[in-house]
């Protein structure tokens, strides 16, 4: 009987600690659903993104999303399936509209406007800034009044 | 009782400032002498009125006095007492007396740290700050007011967000008031020094030490907001570009062009009318910050209770306040004369590069900010604005910025030869490229950004030792100690700062490379390995907080076999509020932090678990705390110690009424 | 033209369309989808479970589509709306329950009043999302071409009724 005893008190030695599971059923798709969730707004929430969100709205979206990629859909379609319906509020990326080029295009506006402007003003400090030529009773001052400092170390 | 008597001492600060806003600045005009020295008294006197009125709010959120509604509103008997008075700037009305007291902090020092500037330009100054603060007293006492009584009063509190009982909370919004606030000591230099008239390169040596300290402060509140948000959302972000964030980043980036603008029109009087202008428009910034976050016109997690009344006094306000001060420059900056000139390729240039493109950068983040409202207004549909297009647009715009970081400090002032530059930079451009490129391999993972994050923050160091090294050889002194010690003190901050720059370009380059994230069901028992280090769960306990229960999970970690740390995650539920929080385990380290965050319990006693390996992480919080260092360390040079120690000028009239007929 | 006005300038423009964005609300979002067909549904029905409510079923006439729950606290609020229309007979009112369980959303019909001609009942909000719902109540004015006119986000209010919903319905029906 001591045998028995011996066994059953080494099994638990002889379990590992087992390695946890990735919480998704498919960890590639998951990652894609990540990847457009980022992306993608929480339209309930002040702000969030819909891979953070934990409103209902975000967690059906999210599942929506989910049956999207196993059907193959592509991340424009999937994109393209939520704009339709919610409107470009969806995107925290702004798409690329007529409405939105100033929006694309004005940071570098805004670079080369600065630009221009700095240039410009140094150009106009050039102009206005002219060296005087000195007289020659104020070189006989400066010549002076070098030496009296030169003296004076 | 006690808030009745806070209620009148802000009706008097109100009387007191507008005396200080009137009396002071119609003085300095006339030339009379008595009516300017009430400026020093008023601004000491309103400070003590706006202390008594927050110890008094302060005293009814310790007492528990449920009977003001603001602290019914935001606080709770099973409040810890530190919160409850953290708690006085939890919400609106609150955290306007905070900036109002704030405020008036900064007016004190001013009263006391001016006795070298002229009567004069410190009468207007503190006028300015006066006219200011009244605006605000005058919102608190019309719409605002945080004394407002609750009758009959309330049996408790409806508590403090949860997401708000935290030290974070404590810090983090008198850090970020003391430099978003402390730009009105720039903004007050600034139009003082246009309704003088004198503007002049003293007025730029006098107004760099307070924009500094300001600055200083707000990178530190900045760095905490982010900080706090990182260990507190539970999804390890650290920056969103929500609203409000980028209210705060907005004057910082205003902040660090106008230090950089002063240094020009403090060592060779150029750019005056520009540094004023920038100093006027951080304080815009901090202003419009104040309006965004309070008048329900974006949305934000940050957003205080919204109320379009409010947000309509406050836009009236910062029309009155900023459109003033711009016509009052557009009237008196043309009238300023030219410093001395200077080629594109100098310092000045260099510097003054570094200001187009932190403006541009600055306008970059003010309209991506504001174009949801843009468009909203126009009728052309609803838009959102997030982190894939500022991302997008703001490296691109400091990468150039950063580059020229590590030239400038080395150009020489009025003209630089780019040829020359080049030879002195080639051995740093250089390493910076070849360690850039091969480090990430080395790490085993490549990408164009992950090294062109490296080459800017390498760039930056080397370029610093470069110059350090350059400026040692041409020192006085003939031991390396005694040439170190001739350094000035400002030389010192700039390179601390600058580094702090490099050690915040490295955090989140690596945070963003090499960050490893892990979403698992764990059962009791079961391991994870991520980086290196293998998490153990242990199980979750039921905890009892103060004004909470929690399920605490235990997770055992260890690198190598060797135990490293036990993390406690938790799933806290808030008794008054019912509000589920995530309270994420965060282990920190100076080369990668550790974060576990508890999901939620799944059907077979298993939790949905999420683990984070986040390399170098803290470099990002600790970079900025350099900056910040840097900043004091900048101050404390001895120019300045030696201006504080010196006497009240006196300045005969004549040469005075000189000064102002030159300009 | 001073250029040092340059500044003012840009502020007056911002300050304006701030002015503007006070009276805005940024949460509501109007929906693509006014203007669009309607997209179809088929789905069983509260009170009948055996039978169907069908999208196509209804084409050729006006009607109101109410989006709605026993767990909703706005929908409480429109509710007397909704039934002083109902009685009024006006235009037909179809209800759609959403994201709610069927003794509740029955309870709760029993108890406040069934403005409703038919409630079909969308358990998982698949169909919500279809017409880009993202709260309830919403409400939706759909002609008889089967296409959507009006969208109505919130509870519905007596005033919004008589002056823009039902002059709109009233148009539709004419066509």
């Amino acid at each position: 009987m001591r045998w028995l005893l011996a066994v059953i008190l080494l099994i638990p030695g002889l379990a590992v600690a087992e390695e946890a599971k990735p919480l998704a059923d498919n960890p590639v798709a998951e990652a894609r659903l990540k990847a457009l969730a980022v992306e993608l707004r929480c339209l309930v929430c002040q702000n969030q993104t819909l891979a953070d969100s934990n409103a209902p709205l975000a967690e059906d979206l999210r599942r929506e999303v989910r049956e999207m990629i196993a059907k193959d859909m592509s991340d424009q379609e999937i994109i393209d399936f939520l704009v339709e319906r919610y409107g470009d509020f969806v995107l925290y990326r702004p798409r690329w509209k007529v409405s939105t080029t100033l929006l694309w295009l004005g940071p570098f506006l805004l670079l080369i406007a600065g630009a221009t402007a700095l240039v410009l003003a140094l150009r106009r400090r050039q102009k206005k800034l002219v060296d005087v030529a000195l007289s020659e009773e104020e070189r006989t001052r400066v010549a002076q009044l070098l030496s009296e400092g030169a003296n004076r170390l | 009782m006690i808030p009745e008597i806070g209620h009148y001492a802000l009706i008097l600060a109100l009387c007191v400032s507008v005396v200080l806003g009137s009396l002071p600045i119609y003085g300095a005009a006339v030339g009379n002498s008595m009516l300017m020295s009430v400026a020093k008294p008023a601004a000491r006197g309103q400070f003590l009125l706006i202390l008594l009125a927050f110890c008094c709010l302060g005293y009814a959120f310790a007492d528990k006095d449920f009977s003001v509604l603001y602290v019914a509103a935001t606080s709770n008997s099973q409040l810890p007492l530190h919160y409850r008075l953290a708690a006085i700037w939890g919400a609106h009305e609150g955290s306007l007396l905070l900036w109002v007291f704030i405020l008036s902090i900064w007016m004190v020092a001013v009263s006391f740290f001016s006795t070298h500037l002229p009567e004069a330009m410190r009468a207007r100054i503190l006028g300015v700050m006066g006219l200011v603060s009244m605006g605000f007293i005058l919102f608190m006492l019309t719409v605002s007011n945080p004394f407002e009584r609750l009758i009959p009063a309330a049996l408790d509190g409806r508590d403090l967000n949860p997401l708000l009982q935290d030290p974070g909370m404590v810090i983090h919004p008198p850090m970020l008031y003391m430099g978003y606030v402390g730009f009105s000591v720039a903004f007050a230099f600034a139009i003082a020094a246009l309704l003088g008239g004198t503007l002049d390169a003293t007025w730029a040596r006098w107004s760099r030490p307070w924009t500094t300290v300001a600055w200083c402060f707000l990178t530190v509140g900045v760095a905490m907001g982010s900080g706090w948000a990182y260990y507190e959302l539970g999804w390890g972000g650290w920056w969103f570009w929500d609203p409000v964030e980028n209210a705060s980043f907005m004057p910082w980036l205003a902040g660090t062009a106008l230090i950089h603008s002063l240094a020009v029109t403090d060592k060779r009087g150029g750019f005056k009318a520009w540094s004023v202008l920038l100093a006027i428009f951080a304080f815009s910034l901090s202003l419009l910050g104040t309006f965004l976050v309070r008048s329900g016109v974006l949305t934000s997690v940050h957003a205080f209770a919204t109320d379009p009344k409010r947000g309509l006094f406050i836009l009236v306000f910062l029309a009155v306040v900023i459109g003033g001060s711009l016509i009052l420059y557009a009237w008196r900056a043309p009238r300023v004369g030219l410093g001395g000139g200077f080629s594109m390729v100098s310092r000045e240039g260099m510097l003054m590069a570094n200001n187009v493109l932190l403006v541009a950068a600055l306008g970059s983040v003010l309209l991506g900010t504001l174009y949801p409202l843009f468009l909203d207004a126009l009728d052309l549909g609803k838009i959102s604005v997030g982190p894939p297009y500022f991302d997008t647009v703001f490296v691109p715009l400091m990468t150039p910025a950063i580059f020229l970081m590590g030239i400038g400090p080395l150009a020489q002032w009025k003209k630089a030869s780019l040829p020359e530059l080049a030879t002195r930079l080639r051995w740093a451009f250089g390493v910076s490229l070849v360690t850039a490129l091969a480090l990430p391999l080395a790490m085993g993972q490549w990408t164009p950004l992950i090294s062109l994050g490296l080459m800017m923050a390498i760039w930056i160091v080397t370029t610093s030792a470069v110059g350090l090294r350059e400026r040692l050889a041409h020192a006085d002194g003939s031991s390396l100690l005694g040439r170190l010690a001739a350094v000035p003190r400002a030389y010192w901050g700039m390179l601390l700062a600058h580094c702090g720059v490099a050690l915040f370009i490295i955090g989140v380059t690596m945070v963003k490379g090499f960050e490893v994230e892990q979403d698992l069901r764990m059962n009791v028992g079961e391991t994870a390995t991520i980086g290196g280090y293998t998490f153990q769960f242990d199980g979750t306990q039921q905890y009892k907080g103060p004004n909470y229960i929690a399920a605490r999970g235990t997770f055992r970690v260890s690198q190598d076999g060797r135990e490293v740390t036990v993390m406690y995650p938790e799933k806290r539920r808030y008794n008054v509020q019912n509000q589920t929080m995530t309270e994420a385990a965060i282990s920190p380290g100076l080369l990668r932090d550790l974060y576990v965050s508890l999901g939620e319990p799944l059907d077979d006693g298993a939790w949905s678990v999420r683990l984070y390996h986040k390399p170098f992480i803290d470099w990002i919080w600790g970079g900025c705390l350099v900056m910040a260092v840097g900043g004091v360390l900048a101050i404390s040079d001895r120019r300045y110690r030696l201006a504080w120690r010196r006497k009240e000028v006196d300045v005969p009239a004549a040469t005075q009424m000189a000064r102002q007929t030159v300009s | 033209m001073n250029r040092f006005l340059i500044p003012f300038g840009v502020f007056v423009v911002v300050v304006g369309f701030l002015a503007v964005g006070l009276t805005l609300n940024p949460r509501e979002l109007p929906s693509p989808l006014v203007g669009r067909p309607a997209p179809d549904f088929s789905l069983p029905q509260l009170h009948d479970q055996g039978k169907v409510l069908s999208s196509n079923d209804l084409k050729g006439k006006v009607w109101l589509l109410n989006f709605w729950a026993s767990w909703c606290g706005g929908c409480k609020e429109e509710h007397p709306v909704l039934i002083h229309l109902a009685q009024s007979g006006e235009v037909p009112i179809y209800g759609m329950d959403y994201k709610d369980t069927r003794e509740e959303a029955l309870t709760w019909l029993r108890q406040w009043g069934n403005p409703y001609l038919v409630v079909a009942v969308d358990a998982l909000g698949r169909v919500g999302i279809n017409y880009g719902v993202y709260g309830v109540p919403e409400t939706y004015v759909i002609d008889k071409a089967g296409v959507i006119r009006y969208k109505q986000i919130g509870p519905l209010r007596e005033d919004i009724l008589q002056e823009k919903i039902l002059p709109l319905v009233r148009e539709l029906q004419n066509q």
